[in-house]
């Protein structure tokens, strides 16, 4: 049997690279896919904890999540459009109209 | 026999999350993301979460993805990520986060060398079923299961609205 502590240990890996991701990249439509990244990890580690304590509230606040998610990259995208209409970019560092 | 399964499929997963972040043209990342989620998948099935592995592959293999691939190719996106590193700025910033990744990590490794975690529970068979999910959501967790289907209508109505016309 697989000890809890290697999923977590793979779940705390996962979320590490998406915060890699989201912190050296610029393109914003791969930042996108590295919060992606970050909520599946935590999903692993609710649904692996739900396993090893045998309930099921972990897999609702799971599928909750994943609501959020589907939520999230829609308008998100949608900003990325409305963004690439006005400056033909999706460079992140030169989208800083809101900075100061 | 569960780590001849666990440890191919959590090799995979983590190397196609760093060819997402590592990948040059945005559409090889959008693929390595889709056979990350795939991988995923086999995890949760792995822990008996049927019901969420079919959502992973459905919901996020398949809605998400495919909202992704079709953003790419409307902007028609070319590898100009080229001159991509670490922001000088942000040294700073990024040497605390992994501080406090590792900070986590190591705790996480602290509480769960707990003997309680060590084994998992027993479980019925029917355990993360659609049967025994779909009970719970609609019982226990009825009210957060109404106010999702409310935030995904407010986040219809805003992407349309936001991807509608210029912004001034």
């Amino acid at each position: 049997m697989v000890p809890l502590t290697h999923y977590l240990i793979f779940s705390a890996v996962l979320f590490s690279i998406g915060v890699l991701g989201v912190l050296i990249r610029r393109n914003a439509i791969v930042v996108f896919m590295c919060v992606e990244i970050m909520l599946n990890a935590v999903n692993v580690s609710l649904i692996a904890f739900d396993r090893y304590l045998n309930q099921h509230d972990g897999q609702i606040f799971s599928f909750m999540v994943m609501c959020v998610a589907a939520a999230e990259v829609s308008v998100g995208l949608a900003i990325v459009i409305a963004l690439f209409r006005n400056k033909a970019t999706v460079n992140l560092d030169e989208i800083n109209l809101m900075k100061w | 026999m569960e780590l001849l399964i666990f440890y191919p499929l959590a090799l995979v997963s983590v190397i196609l999350a760093l060819f997402v972040v590592f990948n040059k043209s945005p559409i090889g990342s959008a693929v390595c993301l889709i056979g990350m989620m795939l991988g995923l998948a086999g995890v949760f099935i792995l822990l008996q979460a049927h019901f969420l592995a079919i959502l992973q592959i459905i919901v996020y293999a398949g809605a998400i993805m495919v909202l992704f691939m079709f953003v790419i190719m409307l902007l028609n996106l070319k590898d100009d990520d080229t001159k991509w590193k670490i922001r000088e700025r942000n040294i700073f910033l990024s040497s605390a986060t992994g501080v406090l990744i590792l900070g986590i990590l190591y705790k996480i490794i602290d509480v769960t060398t707990d003997t309680k975690f060590d084994s998992p529970a027993t479980v019925p068979d029917n355990f993360g079923t659609v049967e025994v999910v779909g009970t719970t959501l609609f019982t226990d967790f009825v009210l957060p299961f109404e106010v999702a289907s409310i935030l995904l209508l407010a986040a219809m109505v805003g992407a349309v609205v936001l991807a509608k016309s210029k912004v001034d």
